[in-house]
């Protein structure tokens, strides 16, 4: 589905056209590798089209938030072999689905940020790794790339210039794990996903050990339109330390799910507005505000928030990739929080032994407490392993599992008491996810 | 032993990756694969590493790691419902019950007439799209009510 809605579009100004606005020809019509023919002959520094990004305060669209900028800076200047530069796409965070849409739409707005990077890094080559799950996209981006091969925004000495660059697409076949960066790099060298210890850094030791640089999709497509638009009046839409606009994925109990642009600082209230306001009139009880991992906020403190880094993560949760999964009253919290560990259990790699064990231990429990055979004692048990799992691990993914257990027990205790003592759950049967309008069709 | 064409499909993904670094194509060689076989047996899996001048068990480590790849034979289609929570609370999971129920298998079964092989998807990306399936790996299905499912087993002969 293209997008439902937008303030001030960006990246998503190219959509209008859906599956028929893809092509080299559309975006070259829109402006398209304007940026890299300005950049490539009028010979803007390096240096100068990371001091634009850092003037604009870009923040890395994956989900940590990292400025881009200060990332893209980290890579060695006079780094004798080679460099690269690589794309995140494997898009497997549940809730997330905007780089789908951004490479199905648009993805020559990403292979030209790509290439403009590769200029910025000095890097002569780049991947995009795509995720397994959506064959279409990833056919429709190689596509792409033939296409600005022919048009000459590939290969060598481009458009006139010294500079020369080659881009592949990668496609992943099914493991969450990769989208972690040094994870994806193992993929992508043809091994098991399992992520690297880090230090050292990707920008110093990266894909065949080389310095590397990994952005997120719709980090690479706001590349062209910062430099448009220049990087204050890009800072400016958004709001301090919050930079331009970004997509959010809104799923879950509203109207109208799909994506919708954004600027950072956005109130909550008017997002879900825009996506329909909740399905069926129903009350609002919960929102997971950036990505499966992001800890749940109740609804009624959501209402008050605005979508932004800064906003999200002072109310003890994360802006993360922009998912943003509503939940009405008809959602058990122990059901919710029961599937969301069985995924955490069936993604770890199983290198690091808190989270290989703790996943597995934390689905367990709160398995049986949403089946009616919770111990008195689980909670207790629950909050004693997430912070054995938390910070002890190689990658993020034991935080990311942890963080949705420690987020549901914190608001929803009550909840999870109730079903411990009384064997059973405190939503009705038969009220229960009633919203999925699976049977009764999407008006209900 | 695979076909030419396959081989040939091999060869332009070996291309993406630089000269020393064949292995990089590993996962594009065995999704080639399991195209052509259906299923990765261990001579496929052997033949993809005499062919990328691997050893056999790092090639079956990869093919075990990565989910979409199959190493038990499945049916002729095999069908992948996403019941993660944002697909759930738009109707996944009852989705996948309905599947269960107009096939008579459950998840990780094959029918009796070899036709269907039910998975059940860890996110698929597309949950916006609401209730999602995915036919061998490649076809997305969105919004796959009662009326699409009837329609897309009846399609799948």
């Amino acid at each position: 589905m293209a997008l439902l809605g937008a303030i001030n579009p960006l990246m998503t100004s190219g959509w209008a056209g859906g599956d028929a606005g893809w092509r080299l020809k559309d975006y070259v019509a829109r402006g398209g590798y304007e940026m890299l023919r300005k950049v490539l002959t009028e010979k803007v520094s390096p240096d100068d089209v990371i001091a634009t990004l850092k003037a604009s305060v870009l923040r890395g669209r994956g989900g940590a938030g990292f400025p881009t900028g200060l990332k893209w800076s980290f890579m060695p200047k006079n780094f004798p072999g080679d460099k690269y530069v690589v794309c995140n796409s494997d898009e497997g965070e549940p809730g997330t689905f905007k780089d789908r849409d951004l490479m199905r739409f648009d993805p020559h707005s990403v292979i030209e940020g790509m290439i403009i990077a590769g200029y910025a890094m000095g890097a002569a080559r780049g991947y995009n790794y795509i995720h397994g799950e959506i064959f279409d996209v990833y056919q429709r981006f190689e596509e792409a790339l033939d296409e600005a091969r022919a048009a000459g925004f590939l290969g060598s000495n481009i458009l006139g210039s010294s500079f020369s660059y080659e881009l592949f697409a990668h496609h992943g076949y099914g493991a969450y794990i990769c989208g972690e960066e040094t994870g994806l790099l193992e993929s992508l060298e043809g091994k098991k996903g399992q992520p690297r210890f880090k230090p050292p850094f990707p920008a110093s030791y990266g894909l065949y050990g080389k310095p590397t640089t990994i952005n997120n999709t719709e980090t690479f497509a706001a590349v062209p339109f910062i430099l448009r638009m220049g990087g204050e009046a890009y800072l400016n839409m958004g709001k301090p330390n919050n930079g331009g606009t970004k997509l959010f994925s809104v799923s879950g109990h509203v109207n109208k799910p799909g994506n919708y642009e954004i600027p950072l600082g956005t109130p909550f209230a008017k997002l879900l507005e825009m996506a329909g306001g909740m399905r069926g009139g129903r009350k609002l009880k919960m929102v997971i505000p950036g990505g499966s991992s992001a800890p749940v906020i109740p609804g009624e403190m959501m209402m008050d928030l605005t979508m932004d880094y800064d906003a999200i993560a002072k109310a003890g949760s994360m802006l993360g990739s922009g998912a943003v999964i509503v939940m009405d009253e008809t959602v058990c919290a122990v059901k919710a929080l029961e599937r969301l560990s069985y995924f955490y259990f069936e993604e770890s790699c199983g290198q690091c032994t808190p989270c290989r064990e703790g996943t597995g231990w934390m689905y367990r429990i709160v398995h049986r407490i949403e089946n009616g055979e919770g111990r008195p004692d689980d909670l207790e048990l629950l909050t004693s392993i997430t912070p054995n799992i938390m910070g002890r691990t190689i990658c993020a993914l034991g935080d990311a599992a942890a963080m949705p257990v420690s987020g549901f027990i914190k608001h929803y205790r009550s909840e999870f008491e109730y079903h411990i003592e009384n064997k059973r759950c405190l939503v009705p049967r038969d009220v229960q996810w009633a919203g999925s309008t699976f049977y009764t069709g999407p008006s209900c | 032993m695979l076909s030419e064409s396959s081989l040939k499909k091999i060869d332009r993904e070996v291309a993406k990756y630089p000269a020393a670094q064949k292995q990089s194509a590993v996962m594009a060689a065995l999704a080639i694969a399991q195209d052509e076989k259906g299923w990765l047996d261990k001579d496929t899996i052997a033949c993809v590493a005499d062919y990328l001048g691997m050893a056999p068990v790092a090639v079956y480590e990869v093919a075990s790691f990565y989910n979409m790849y199959d190493l038990e034979p499945v049916g002729k289609y095999k069908l992948t419902v996403c019941t993660n929570l944002p697909c759930a609370l738009s109707g996944g999971a009852h989705a996948a019950e309905y599947v269960k129920e107009k096939l008579g298998v459950d998840f990780n079964q094959t029918t009796a007439d070899g036709r269907f092989t039910l998975k059940e998807g860890e996110c698929l990306g597309a949950c916006g799209d609401a209730p999602v399936m995915l036919v061998n790996n490649k076809r997305m299905c969105s919004f796959m009510t009662p009326m699409q499912i009837d329609k897309l087993i009846e399609e799948c002969k």
